[in-house]
């Protein structure tokens, strides 16, 4: 092992890493950031922007770190006199011609050219005199626009459309100080993944329309999330102002999505700001709805499953969380139960040269979790038990008309949903939950991997997460039974009965997740 | 010898011979006058001691490094089971040379013997000659002469009927400077935008198509058969000066003289022969001010320094310049050097790849500064300022382009600084209108 490490110093901070590391990786292990514009780790170094230039000991002249190699006993100084004006020369060329419109800029407060040149730019241009260079916007594609003045021409854009995508829409054209990023005659780019480029963009040059002078970067809350869109489960981040989401951008999680995350997920936000939300407990008083506390809501709800037995059907969405799913299927465990989700699919759109990483056909990010907390796909089948069962409970997923129409014959309709809906007059108790914006929860994804997304807004009204309504009604039905505090608290309980789980914790999962004990496992114990 | 004038008596005569000598551009032509007689020598030996030979001789690249050809060729990988490649840049992008483009005009054969010599020394089967776009003549003349070569089984698939196999494609560039540097020059031939590659890899390593290769210069190769035919100690003799450069080179003399063409010279002439005897001195009443001694690339010297240059690797280095490509540009005290210089930059600034971020900006910008200076409106500070952007311009990048900007400011500014203070001061008229 020790053979394929290498020891090198670094400002004077001693690390060890793989042999054929790059210096920039390197550096970051000694926790040390190297300026840097045109390298990121998911893309082919071309080592152009020159802003990574560090002092190697014994070598001639200074070197890109982005490029160079770890070599035993190196000595790397990344904050000597000669690398500092070296970056502060090229801060200096790249603010020449770059406009200082940060204050109508997207990208200001997430710029690296604001962040380096505050961090260690000159003071004062030595170029007043002269005209900018000027090119006009150009529109790239459905959702990103190019703005030539600001762009450094580090290339990431075009690198990303040429290896990662490999799909080779975008190129430099012109020569000198001339040179823009330009896009082919007659191609759009539109590519699934394209968006990516706009998070790539380490200047605000390329910037998405969706969320074109939206929001300032400083007014956003970001929260670490799950891709809901389909059983890939990309890390992202969700951006929210005043509980509101802005944005979805891709969390790097190397095992998963590395830096990307697709256009479709990415885009797929809105409904989280819906408004027409369930805001307080229903239960049925005669023929009509009646808003109540939550200790009356789930007293009735406690009632009303103590006083059947038979049959019970769970109708869910597998965009619920394990252990909104696990509790539900928990409260009902006294039942002959039938439980299934919903799974909508479209069309595969993978991501050309990163192995495993898909848009996928199933839709829903949670299938596997699921499937483990003994849910199946069998939804129609799952559809015709509840003509007859005693208890239908439909967790988060909205029944088409005719699907409600059809479960309504049933003895009681629960409806655990957010948002409201004509057909909900029909059912016996319906209880506002968050959505997963709302709630802290974690999803199994297509590979067995559990991961834990954050709660990024607040829920409206009394709306509370599925998990916990379950939980507290199946607290009543049982005397001295454990009712979880918190999600983190719920995925141990499950982890108690369903050996997949067992161990999992929040902790455990971290930021980047974690695979359950056997994704092949699946199946409630009782 | 300096072609459209016959041989100067101080000139050694070997590439150069058959310059205007219509009769050596066809191969009957060169079998008459012992062409590719070296081939055939050649390929009696093994490879590698082709190449001993070329390293004994002491030939060094002509392109402009002069970096020692065998060794150069010694660092093909052996029996790596990959194709090798051998590329002649025939380019010649360099402002003031035009010494490859004879070589290819008049003994076309004698560059393809040459290439074949080379290619069979590193194992090549395929060599690519990379024409500048703007050379139509050489193109059509080298193109019928690869013609005729495969016509009478020079080339294909066995080198005279008796080598190893030896395809010849002829390239032609589209007329971009940076095509000219080795890794660019690649980059264009595989399709892609001509921007110079990172090293390492070296091209020996992963050259063309990511394959072994070897990148030689069209004089250089040239050389060699002339070699082959005399041996190495016979081109180790022709040296005047330091023993590290041997052979002759080839001038591309312009600028203010009589005779402007290209002259052959023993490695270690003086620089002041070429110019004063063989090129006929400056035109009458008039006296030398300065000499750019390699193309535009390499900083520029004023009289002082040419006074007892010898003409080879070593002796112009020791003169603050460097031999270079052998373009001898050369300028009389007519001669506003601010405004030259300011030519020189604005031909980098234009051609420029635009990869790397002090090359793109900085030489743009020494424009600017330079046109302000001409029009009149220059500050005081401007000269510290150009020399402060040479700087940060100079060994920061992937290749030497933006270096090659900035010497001849700062070796300018160094040795023609009250030109600039002419017109900072107003002592000088505006040459430009202000920008």
């Amino acid at each position: 092992m020790s053979d394929a490490l290498v020891t090198v110093t670094i400002d004077g901070i001693e690390v060890q890493v793989p042999r054929g590391t790059p210096l920039i990786e390197a550096a970051k292990q000694a926790g040390i950031l190297v300026p840097h514009y045109c390298y990121h780790p998911s893309l082919p170094a071309p080592a152009v922007c020159r802003m990574c230039l560090v002092e190697v000991e014994k070598a001639p002249k200074l070197l890109p770190a982005c490029v160079t190699t770890v070599t035993d006993g190196q000595v790397v100084h990344v904050n000597s006199d000669a690398a500092l004006k070296a970056r502060e020369s090229v801060l200096e060329f790249l603010l020449i011609n770059h406009p200082l419109d940060c204050p109508i800029c997207d990208q200001a407060g997430e710029c690296e050219l604001q962040d380096y040149v505050f961090q260690e730019g000159r003071a004062a241009t030595r170029y007043a005199d002269y005209a900018k260079r000027f090119n006009p916007v150009e529109d790239f594609g459905p959702d990103v626009l190019y703005i030539p003045n600001r762009c450094i021409l580090c290339t990431r854009c075009v690198r990303f459309m040429e290896a990662v995508a490999e799909d080779p829409v975008l190129n430099v054209s012109e020569r000198g100080d001339r040179s823009y990023i330009g896009i082919f005659p007659d191609a759009v780019l539109d590519h699934e993944w394209a968006g990516n480029v706009v998070d790539l963009c380490p200047v605000g040059s390329l910037v998405s329309k969706d969320f074109l002078h939206k929001a300032r970067a400083w007014d956003l809350d970001r929260t670490a999330s799950i891709c809901p869109g389909c059983s890939q489960g990309c890390n992202m981040t969700i951006d929210t102002r005043d509980n509101v989401v802005v944005r979805l951008r891709p969390r790097p999680n190397m095992d998963v999505n590395r830096h990307f995350m697709c256009d479709t997920g990415r885009q797929d936000y809105r409904w989280m700001n819906r408004g027409d939300r369930i805001e307080a407990p229903l239960i049925r008083a005669g023929d009509k709805l009646q808003a109540v506390d939550w200790a009356s809501a789930l007293d009735r709800l406690a009632d009303t499953l103590r006083g059947a037995d038979g049959k019970a059907v769970i109708l869910a969405s597998a965009r619920a969380s394990t252990e909104s799913l696990g509790m539900t299927h928990r409260l009902l465990d006294g039942f002959e139960l039938t439980a299934a989700v919903r799974v909508p699919t479209g069309h595969e759109a993978p991501l050309a040269s990163i192995p495993n990483l898909a848009l996928r056909e199933e839709r829903t990010p949670n299938v596997a979790g699921a499937e483990l907390t003994g849910y199946t796909r069998a939804w129609d089948e799952a559809l015709d038990q509840a003509v007859s069962a005693q208890v239908v409970v439909v967790l988060d997923e909205e029944l088409a008309p005719d699907e409600f129409d059809r479960v309504r014959t049933a003895g009681t309709v629960v409806v655990l949903g957010t948002v409201d809906h004509p057909a909900y007059q029909a059912a016996d108790i319906v209880l506002p939950i968050a959505t997963m914006a709302e709630e802290h929860g974690s999803y199994v994804n297509r590979d067995g991997r559990a991961q834990v997304y954050r709660q990024a807004k607040a829920s409206p009204g009394m709306a509370r997460p599925a998990w916990w309504v379950a939980a507290e009604a199946a607290g009543r039905l049982a005397e001295g039974r454990a009712v979880p505090a918190t999600a983190g608290d719920a995925i141990v309980m499950l982890g108690q009965s369903i050996p997949a789980l067992a161990g999992l914790t929040y902790q455990s999962m971290g930021f980047t997740g974690r695979p359950v004990a056997s994704a092949a496992a699946s199946g409630v114990e009782s | 010898m300096g072609y459209p004038y016959p041989p100067d008596e101080k000139e050694t005569v070997v590439l150069s011979q058959y310059f205007g000598d219509e009769g050596a551009r066809s191969y009957q032509g060169w079998v008459k006058r012992g062409g590719y007689q070296a081939l055939e020598a050649a390929l009696a030996m093994e490879p590698g001691a082709v190449t001993d030979v070329v390293k004994a001789s002491g030939l060094r690249g002509r392109g402009g490094a002069g970096f020692p050809t065998g060794l150069k060729w010694s660092f093909m990988p052996k029996d790596s089971g990959k194709d090798h490649y051998l590329v002649c840049n025939a380019d010649e992008s360099e402002p003031g040379t035009f010494k490859d483009r004879e070589i290819m005009r008049w003994t076309p054969h004698g560059l393809i013997e040459g290439c074949a010599i080379a290619a069979y020394a590193i194992g090549a089967e395929c060599c690519y000659v990379y024409i500048r776009g703007e050379f139509t003549e050489p193109l059509a003349i080298m193109a019928k002469a690869v013609a005729e070569a495969y016509a009478n089984g020079v080339l294909g698939e066995k080198l005279l009927g008796t080598g190893p196999r030896l395809e010849m494609i002829i390239h032609r560039g589209a007329g971009a400077y940076i095509c000219g540097e080795e890794t660019g020059l690649m980059n264009s031939l595989e399709g892609r935008r001509g921007n110079p590659r990172i090293k390492p890899p070296f091209p020996a390593q992963a050259g063309v198509f990511g394959l072994p290769t070897t990148v030689n210069n069209v004089e250089t190769l040239a050389a060699v058969p002339h070699i082959i035919n005399r041996g190495a100690d016979w081109y180790q003799g022709i040296c005047l000066g330091n023993e590290k450069s041997t052979g002759t080179k080839l001038y591309s003399v312009c600028g203010h003289v009589q005779k402007p063409g290209n002259y052959e010279l023993a490695m270690g002439t003086p620089l002041e022969e070429l110019i004063f005897d063989m090129a006929g001195g400056m035109p009458p009443g008039r006296t030398l001010k300065a000499v750019i001694p390699g193309g535009s690339s390499v900083p520029i010297m004023d009289a002082e320094d040419v006074k007892g240059c010898l003409l080879d690797y070593e002796g112009v280095v020791e003169r603050g310049s460097m031999l270079g490509s052998g373009g001898v540009i050369v300028m009389d005290d007519s001669t506003d050097m601010v405004y030259q210089i300011y030519r020189l930059t604005r031909f980098y600034a234009h051609e420029s790849c635009a990869q790397c971020t002090q090359c793109r900006e900085g030489t743009a910008w020494t424009v600017k500064i330079l046109e302000r200076i001409l029009g009149g409106h220059g500050k005081e500070s401007d000269l510290d300022l150009l020399l402060d952007l040479a700087d940060n311009m100079t060994g920061t990048t992937i290749c030497v382009l933006s270096d090659s900007c900035a010497a001849p400011v700062v070796s300018g500014i160094a040795k023609f600084r009250s030109e600039f203070d002419a017109y900072l001061s107003g002592a000088r008229p505006p040459a430009l209108a202000a920008h």
